[in-house]
């Protein structure tokens, strides 16, 4: 248990090592980024000030020695647009979008999973053909238009909710829909191909031959083993989510980090948005690191080794 | 002590739909088994005799349905009675052991939390008390430091050892009827033969009916009282388990019994018999005999209608073939 | 002398592994379906020039947002059947032509992305040890990078166009085919038959190309039409947030943002390509699943 702890921590500091790497290294993408930042008035003497400025004079691996060592200790630079430090920005932003991905999260799961449960207990009854039916189509609805279809309905034609802001929790509603029902389809997928495995598993025909009550097999000896991937998957789709949020978090101005990534994007506000890929990058990797630990602690087949 | 009726099947019948059509895997089985009595189930896979423990428990396939004349376990009519009652029999008065002991334990909990299920649900003891007999009995089964296993998961233990984890599971709820399907298969030749052993030992001493359900037939000769030969879903021979070994009358039995050599009497060097064809498809109606298209013995009237399985050489025994007993002996 | 006996009635009738692939293919709804109305979309794209009642680039001012010929409104005109947008083009014919840019961009996405996913993951699954190791890690790499974010991030510093759309897609979205392909090579590559190639003494590139891509095909195809579907997504999200395919192109993400502003009064103009959208990703994942069913050993469903 502690040696497998130990190895998949390793793998993840590597990874976020590499995704810094990737990181850094796409202001390089626009060609010279002196250049972009002086904008096209800019004389040779304003570029070659900024380019001292922000050391981009400096060897490349310099540059993103100094970038990565800053970074860890949480200094992003300065916003090019706001002057601000990005990681005050950052921190001021980042628990809108944690709170809207998690809302998203709970209403996907608790959309999904007893959908999926149904669906494994009755193979092709109604409740399962509807379940795939509201799975196929969800999956191929363009999340931007299943937010402003909402928007429309709910908020204009119906009333009921507020259509943009991020002040009440009236606010998350839709959003949440907008955001979680994406990941529906492959929630509720997972769950009752888990179940369908499970329960056709031999150690469910031994509890059903111990008299127990279908109840107790279907949620004690069938649930806990096929919820096992569904957490994995879950945290994997939270930090798409959060990733995935810059487009709901734009159409509902929802004052988030996914709003505040497409701002530095429209202002070319490098340093944000650098920092801004890094510590989704960086949350997914935590986020992965911990379904793998706590799929680890409920399975005693690695826990118990 | 006169024997006592535990079980007692009768026109027994299994059917699941299939894309070719109706399969008939079981087809109008009866027998019984009486209090302290092992009757085995014989034949070779595929031949039914695994999906005839299943309908007992009526814990068959969703797809799959049953049918039958008579299925009472000591006085309790089975077909009578919800799932919610068959339910309470399970586990309590009439309970299964599986093939494959490397699955039927659910990974995710212990070993104790898993025997003592049974005993809470049926209501029959508290927590302490049920773990105070889930520990008894894994000594019974031959498990030692059987305390410290109630912690264990499945996957600590080897698969002789989870065998006699469900066997001990089996016993759990003290049953009137214990059913073992192929308990012994998936484990090494080594372990089968203690195993058997176990389970003729506890049968005796907890004085329990057992149906033992084997495709080995060194295995009913050890520990049946008798045994039923199952062939393509239908029982072809039924008698105590002196009759079948020593007299065989049904050419698939006498047919089986060539296949395995006996100590003393198959020659050495001499070749083992083997039963030429395959077993028939059972999908859909199949009138007469259905071993008679491997059966040397084979005559026009055997596939013209069906056969009934018919008094053989002594009371307690049947044979289902167009010839009488006498014509078959050798 | 133990012959084998006649063959019984039902052998006889049981039909030929062709018969029974047309019967599953024909008895799949969803299948049939899902074909036929991405064929329609695609005679829809590929007939643009010919069928397109006008130009999806002209814009006639005295002409703006004429509604489509249900509406019950005096502009209501059978020149324009779906209406017209906010400039007073046609938008009939600027749904045509944008199923072009729709499939365009998801297929060559989806081919780019195939061919590099496809390439890890045999590659992976094959060797397996040290080389696994590296490709998992690259693949978890990838897959820690918000897509969306980082395609957005690189559209906007290399400049959008539909060629740098295609390339940044194709680039960012081959773990899927990476992630199956290397699972299932590891199946077939521990079958009989691929060990019986290695002891004949055929080349790696041979047993890859000849004994393990064509059993992994179904695969391949599924995951194809996954991420073809996801690309496609993925474009329109683009052109709506104002950095994938850039106007006046007629992107069906794009027709969707131009008229954002205008939702409130006539929802028909978010609708309608919109609806286009899912339509043409729901009938490429009704296909992809079709062919996953259909191709799946028996009994599986």
């Amino acid at each position: 248990m502690f040696t497998y702890l130990l190895r998949r921590l390793g793998v993840a500091v590597l990874v976020a090592l590499t995704v810094s790497l990737i990181t850094f290294s796409m202001i390089y993408l626009s060609g010279d980024p002196a250049v972009a930042l002086a904008g096209e008035a800019a004389t040779e003497e304003d570029i070659e000030s900024i380019r001292t400025y922000y050391g981009y004079d400096r060897p490349i691996l310099v540059q993103y020695g100094d970038w990565l060592f800053k970074a860890l200790q949480g200094d992003f630079g300065q916003s090019h647009y706001l002057k601000q430090p990005v990681a005050l920005v950052i921190f001021e932003r980042l628990p809108t979008t944690m709170m809207l991905g998690l809302c998203a999260l709970v209403f996907a799961l608790v959309l999904s999973i007893p959908l999926g449960v149904l669906a494994a207990i009755r193979p092709n009854s109604l409740i399962d053909r509807t379940a795939l039916t509201i799975a196929v189509i969800g999956q191929a609805m363009p999340s931007f238009w299943f937010a402003l279809t909402l928007m429309l309905w709910l908020g204009i034609i119906w009333r009921l909710l507020p259509i943009t802001g991020s002040d009440s929790w009236a606010n998350f509603v839709m959003p949440s829909i907008a955001l979680g029902y994406y990941i529906t389809p492959a929630a509720m997928r997972l769950t009752r191909a888990g179940m369908l495995e499970v329960l056709s598993a031999d150690y469910i025909r031994t509890a059903r031959a111990k008299g127990l009550r279908p109840v107790t097999v279907l949620f004690k000896h069938a649930l806990r083993n096929a919820i096992l991937p569904v957490i994995s998957l879950a945290a994997v789709q939270f930090g798409f989510m959060l990733g995935g949020s810059i487009v709901i978090e734009t159409i509902f101005a929802i004052n988030g980090l996914g709003f505040l990534a497409w701002e530095s994007i429209q202002r070319a506000d490098l340093p944000m948005m650098q920092a801004i890929v890094l510590v989704l990058s960086v949350f997914y990797i935590l986020l992965t690191l911990l379904a793998d630990m706590l799929n680890a602690w409920l399975d005693p087949r690695i826990r118990v080794a | 002590m006169a024997s006592e009726r535990i079980l007692e099947v009768e026109g027994l019948s299994v059917a699941i739909p299939t894309p070719s059509g109706m399969l008939h895997p079981v087809q109008n089985v009866g027998f019984h088994v009486d209090r302290g009595e092992t009757v085995a189930i014989v034949g070779e896979s595929g031949c039914g005799k695994s999906l005839t423990s299943l309908a007992i428990m009526d814990l068959l396939p969703l797809r799959a349905t049953r049918s039958a004349d008579r299925l009472v376990l000591d006085n309790t009519d089975m077909l009578r009675i919800g799932e919610r009652q068959m339910s309470d029999i399970r586990g309590n008065r009439m309970s299964m052991i599986f093939q494959e002991p490397m699955t039927s334990l659910n990974p995710a909990y212990t070993i104790g939390d898993q025997l003592t299920e049974g005993p809470r649900r049926h209501g029959q003891s508290g927590m302490s008390e049920a773990r105070d007999r889930a520990v008894w009995l894994l000594e019974k089964v031959g498990i030692t430091a059987a305390a410290n296993r109630l912690r264990q998961y499945p996957h600590q233990l080897s698969g002789g050892l989870r065998q006699r984890v469900m066997i001990a599971m089996a016993l759990m709820c003290g049953p009137d009827l214990i059913i073992a399907d192929e308990p012994t298969t998936a484990l090494d030749v080594t372990i089968q033969a203690q195993i058997l052993h176990l389970l003729a030992e506890l049968q005796r001493e907890f004085h329990t009916g057992l149906i033992l359900i084997t495709h080995d037939l060194g295995v009913v000769a050890r520990v049946a009282d008798r045994v039923a030969v199952m062939y393509a879903g239908q029982i072809v021979e039924e008698g105590s388990a002196h009759r079948i070994f020593t007299t065989p009358s049904h050419p698939y039995t006498r047919g089986l019994l060539d296949c395995i050599p006996i100590p003393g009497k198959t020659a050495r060097g001499s070749h083992l018999g083997s039963i030429p064809g395959i077993v028939p498809s059972l999908i859909g109606e199949m009138p007469g005999c259905h071993f008679a298209e491997r059966c040397r013995h084979a005559t026009g009237r055997c596939t013209s209608r069906p056969v009934d399985l018919g008094d053989g050489l002594e009371p307690d025994h049947r044979v289902r073939c167009v010839f009488s007993p006498e014509e078959l002996q050798p | 002398m133990a012959t084998r006996s006649l063959p019984t009635a039902n052998e006889i009738l049981e039909p030929s592994p062709a018969a029974l692939l047309r019967r599953r293919v024909f008895g799949h709804a969803g299948l049939i379906i899902g074909t036929a109305v991405l064929v329609i979309i695609i005679l829809m794209a590929l007939l643009a020039p010919w069928i397109s009642p006008h130009d999806p680039y002209d814009q006639v001012l005295d002409r703006k947002l004429i509604p489509p010929i249900w509406f019950d409104s005096p502009k209501v005109t059978t020149e324009h059947l779906l209406g017209t947008d906010q400039l007073g083009r046609d938008y009939l014919s600027r749904l045509f032509w944008g199923a072009r840019i729709s499939l365009l961009i998801g297929f060559s996405a989806m081919l780019i992305s195939g061919l590099i996913g496809t390439a890890i993951g045999v590659i992976a699954g094959y060797f397996g040890g040290r080389v696994d190791m590296i490709a998992n890690f690259i693949i978890t790499t990838r897959l820690s990078m918000p897509v969306v974010l980082v395609a957005i991030a690189v559209v906007s510093l290399v400049g959008s166009s539909l060629t740098v759309v295609i390339w940044v897609l194709g680039l960012l979205i081959w773990d899927r085919f990476a992630v199956v392909m290397r699972s299932a090579t590891m199946q077939v590559r521990s079958l009989d038959f691929v060990t019986a190639a290695e002891a004949t003494g055929c080349s790696t590139a041979r047993i890859v190309l000849t004994e393990i891509l064509p059993n992994i095909m179904n695969h391949l195809i599924v995951v194809a039409t996954i991420e073809m579907a996801h690309a496609i997504l993925l474009e329109a999200a683009l052109s709506f947030l104002g950095l994938g395919v850039q106007p006046p192109e007629p992107s069906w993400g794009l027709m969707v943002s131009e008229a954002k502003g205008m939702m409130f009064f006539d929802g028909w103009l978010i609708a309608i390509p919109g609806a286009a959208l899912f339509l043409l990703v729901l009938s490429i994942n009704l296909m992809g699943d079709g062919v996953r069913d259909v191709t799946a050993p028996d009994g599986r469903n």
